[in-house]
């Protein structure tokens, strides 16, 4: 059964890429869903195609009737109006036809549905979180993590009036700094989750999207057939920044993978060490403006006057210029009941101390006050 | 006071005050559909702020904050303000007419139920002038998203509580009103499908509004008196937020759309020359819309994470609202079959509705397939299809009421050549503007955002284009009822279609102050069944 409908779904999925090569000239008049590179989002297109074409035949039946009788029975044609206006079996049977066929389409659903469930013995398990704006990455087990945010850009083109024009931008709006990188052919099993709000992580060419639920947990699985590079974007509205926070996912072979995960380990493992060192305030100011332009902008915006009413400002704020370990437990803590998320588990000591540096001696602001890395670490215990 | 109540046919009150304290059904109808004509302007304003942003990729006109807070209160204001409330005006001008009562059973209830509704809205809109302004939520107001709204939220929420107060009187009035004032011989088995629907609609109202009053009280609570309804870290869960929301909200679907099927099943019968086809299962089929309705609500959330048991129920339930539905539009098309058509305005307007509603039929079976969805969900494919079951849906049906019944309002014919280059205007353009969506959707847009992937240009373009044409052309909508009500066209007669049977076409156009005073008799030759 499962050999056989694979051999269906893959079949279908190779005529729809023909189909799409045939018009490689209307690429931007996009109109279809896309067939995807996995099981799951091949058999979704194939009911796609089941769905729709079910309401192609039904209209033309009902559209057709009713153009026969806009054409023949107008009264500009001398039509006599018969006064017929009841027939039991014509109800019976256009009750049952209909009913047989939603059982024809509920019945693959539903296979579907039940094997899109099974994320039983995953070769590996990858936690989603989804935060304003932006996504991260855990490799559960492999102590790899990493944020994944909108491109630089990008960021740069989608302000008001920029003056930058968002075809000249290489995949403005889905391009991140850092990819979810998958291996191909494994079964991965993916753990839905957000700090803030509901998130929702939408990849079409895995065939579907899971809402990122703060405090709750969804799964679901993917086994990727092919190597390549693929785009979504997050589906549900997440407030201001929700247009911003594209999922990026590159898939490579299996080999190729596991070499890029012991990479990444020893690199956040370096990094991890450099907190320890003594850093010099130009270098903490750097990596605070890199940190203060990916993750704070979005409230508290690039000149640190917030929005009135909505995001405080930090240029002059009382907290910012006052005692460091008050700005220190509001960065690292948050606000309950604000859109300030506790940054503390997000963040790693340097990117605090370089954010909390910056703040106290940008705009108008001019405490003086060096952050190290180290403070940071102590405030953690 | 006493005069007035002695003498209430020759001294009703003149000026302002016949307008603030009329308790007449006609007059508060009249204000009904004056006031939702007035929000479908101000929501169609929000709306053209909206598609003039995504005209091209890139933010040239609003900020992403601003084009979200106008995504909101579109939807609010057309809902709450211009769909509800128009087929509220129909019901009330229109139900005592056709049962041949006198007036509405509660007239003092009509006059608050309606008086309520401009303050909700000042309300409403008076968040533009608060700081950080109306909220970045959309309508659906999903927590914990919306508990970071600013000083707006309890002007929202309160706002909102009025709306469904109003509504709820509303709906007690119909029903009200139906089951007690019918004249002699007006048995169910005879009742128009105009007063069917809304009959059934009214019961929707009492049994959705309240749910949402609730939800938002709980939204209310969490913010300011720190209760943890949807806060996971307090035990709560925001995913309950949606389940309580959309149980209000599907039914709302229906509340939108039951009348509007009774209104094509009064129009397509008049220009048919023909009864209605299958009048009893017409009246079975939306008693069993309203049934589901409140059994379908999660297919609104099948992404969310619900266990697999979840899914499927909600799932087979979804889908079979197509038969119901199937059976209406299957009824309509034979109803036509055999008939003797004639196509003036109002007739042209229910026969599009017939076609593109059931093109948001389509779209929605399509959605009620879960696994699907986890594509569709949240994508402008669910912006497509639900203005097609809003806007060709519910809105065309109300535009078709007020061409079918304004000879009968106002005692005068419209214009019919202004009416049909409207009709074809807005037929062709609202299909620019609205079906390219569906393939937005599929290439992978979703909805809600103010800024898109530039490959999503050209068919952004052309659905607002559709847009700005479609939206300037309803003031030749306005200037056609203008022109009517002032007493422009010719006098209508009290029967001003051929075809049309019912009590309301007994009386002179427009009606007298006391609709009927003495009840008539119904017989079978005019229940016409």
């Amino acid at each position: 059964m499962a050999g056989s409908s694979n051999r269906w779904f893959r079949l279908s999925a190779v005529a729809a890429s023909l189909a799409a090569a045939a018009r490689p000239a209307f690429a931007d008049f996009e109109t279809g869903l896309t067939p995807g590179v996995t099981t799951t989002s091949h058999e979704i297109y194939w009911l796609h195609g089941l769905a729709y074409w079910v309401c192609v035949a039904i209209g033309v039946v009902v559209y057709g009737a009713m153009a026969w009788a806009i054409f023949h029975f107008r009264k500009s044609r001398g039509a006599v109006p018969a006064q017929f206006h009841d027939n039991t079996r014509l109800e019976i049977a256009w009750t049952l036809i209909p009913l047989l066929i939603l059982v024809v389409l509920a019945v693959p659903a539903t296979l579907t549905l039940i094997r899109m469930k099974d994320t039983s013995d995953p070769a590996l398990t990858i936690k989603v979180t989804g935060q304003q704006w932006r996504w991260r990455y855990d490799y559960i087990g492999q102590g790899v993590g990493y944020f994944s945010s909108l491109d630089q850009k990008s960021v740069d083109a989608a302000k008001l009036h920029s003056g930058i024009d968002p075809a000249a931008v290489p995949n403005y709006l889905r391009e991140v700094d850092n990819p979810l990188v998958l291996p191909t052919g494994r079964k991965i099993r993916l753990l839905f989750t957000a700090t803030d709000v509901i998130h929702s992580w939408w990849m079409p060419a895995l065939g579907y999207k899971v809402d990122a639920n703060p405090g709750f947990i969804n799964e679901a699985w993917t086994r990727i057939d092919q190597p390549g590079t693929w785009r979504g974007q997050c589906a549900e509205l997440c407030g201001v920044g929700h247009a911003y926070m594209p999922i990026v996912v590159t898939a490579v072979p299996g080999e190729q993978f596991d070499a890029w995960l012991a990479k990444k380990k020893t690199e956040q493992a370096s990094a991890a060490a450099a907190a320890e060192r003594q850093w010099t305030k130009e270098d903490l100011m750097a990596k605070g403006q890199e940190i203060y332009g990916k993750i704070c902008t979005a409230c508290h915006q690039a000149n640190g006057k917030g929005i009135p009413g909505t995001f405080p400002a930090l240029d002059g704020s009382p907290l910012v210029n006052g005692p460091v370990a008050g700005h220190m437990d509001r960065v690292m803590n948050g606000k309950p009941g604000t859109a300030m998320q506790a940054f503390a588990t997000q963040l790693s000591d340097v990117d605090i101390a370089g954010v909390i540096t910056y703040e106290r001696n940008s705009w108008g602001n001019k405490t003086g006050d060096v952050v190290q890395p180290s403070q940071v670490k102590a405030a953690r215990k | 006071m006493t005069e007035i109540a002695l003498h209430g046919e020759h001294e009703h009150p003149s000026g302002i005050a016949r307008w603030l304290f009329s308790t007449n059904h006609k007059d508060i109808g009249t204000l009904y559909l004056c006031f939702s004509l007035l929000m479908f302007f101000v929501g169609g304003c929000f709306a053209l702020v909206v598609r003039a942003e995504l005209f091209q990729p890139g933010l040239q006109f609003v900020s992403a904050t601003t084009f979200t807070q106008m995504t909101t209160l579109h939807a609010l204001v057309m809902i709450f303000g211009a769909i509800m409330p128009a087929f509220v005006g129909v019901a009330n001008w229109m139900l005592p007419l056709m049962i041949g009562a006198p007036d509405m059973a509660l007239p003092r209830l009509n006059n608050w139920s309606f008086w309520i509704l401009p303050f909700a809205f000042l309300m409403l809109l008076s968040t533009w002038a608060m700081p950080g302004g109306p909220p970045t939520t959309g309508w659906t107001m999903y927590p914990p998203n919306s508990l970071q709204t600013g000083m707006a939220f309890p002007f929202v929420i309160f706002a909102i509580h009025l709306m469904g107060i109003s509504s709820v009187m509303g709906a007690i009035n119909v029903i009200t009103t139906i089951v007690n004032m019918r004249a002699p011989g007006m048995t169910w088995g005879r009742l128009p499908l105009f007063v069917w629907t809304w009959l059934i609609t009214a019961f929707l109202l009492i049994g959705a509004m309240p749910v949402l009053a609730g939800a938002v009280t709980m939204l209310l609570t969490d913010k300011y008196f720190g209760t943890s309804f949807f806060n996971a870290a307090g035990g709560g869960d925001p995913v309950m937020f949606q389940h309580v929301f959309w149980f209000f909200g599907h039914p709302e679907v229906y509340i939108m759309i039951l009348p509007a099927f009774g209104i094509v099943s009064q129009i397509v019968p008049t220009f048919s020359r023909k009864p209605l086809f299958g009048y009893r299962s017409m009246v079975y089929a939306v008693a069993a819309i309203a049934g589901l309705s409140f059994i379908v609500w999660a297919h609104h959330m099948f992404t969310v994470g619900m266990p697999i048991a979840g899914e499927l129920f909600f799932m087979y339930s979804t889908i079979l609202i197509a038969v119901p539905t199937g059976v209406k539009v299957f009824n309509w098309v034979t109803t036509m079959w055999r008939g003797s058509l004639s196509f003036e305005t109002p007739m042209l307007w229910a026969l599009a509705f017939i076609v593109l509603f059931t093109i948001g039929g389509f779209s929605g079976l399509m959605l009620g397939l879960a696994p699907v969805d986890f594509q569709y969900q949240d994508t402008y494919f669910v912006v497509a299809h639900f203005h097609y079951v809003l806007v060709t849906g519910a809105l065309f049906a109300i535009v078709a009421a007020v061409y079918y019944w304004l000879p009968k309002w106002t005692g005068h014919m419209y214009d019919e050549r202004l009416g049909k280059i409207h009709f074809w205007i807005s037929a062709i353009f609202v299909n620019v503007l609205f079906f390219p969506q569906h393939f937005l959707g599929l290439a992978g847009m979703p909805r809600r955002i103010p800024d898109y992937a530039p490959q999503y240009t050209e068919w952004n373009m052309i659905s607002s284009i559709g847009a700005f044409v479609f939206g300037f052309a309803q003031l030749l909508f306005v200037y056609n009822i203008v022109r009517t009500a002032r007493g422009h066209g010719a006098p209508a007669g009290a029967r001003p279609w051929e075809g049309a049977h019912g009590l309301e076409w007994t009386l002179p156009s427009p009606p007298p102050y006391h609709s009927f005073t003495e009840p008539p008799v119904v017989d079978d030759a005019q229940a016409h069944t």
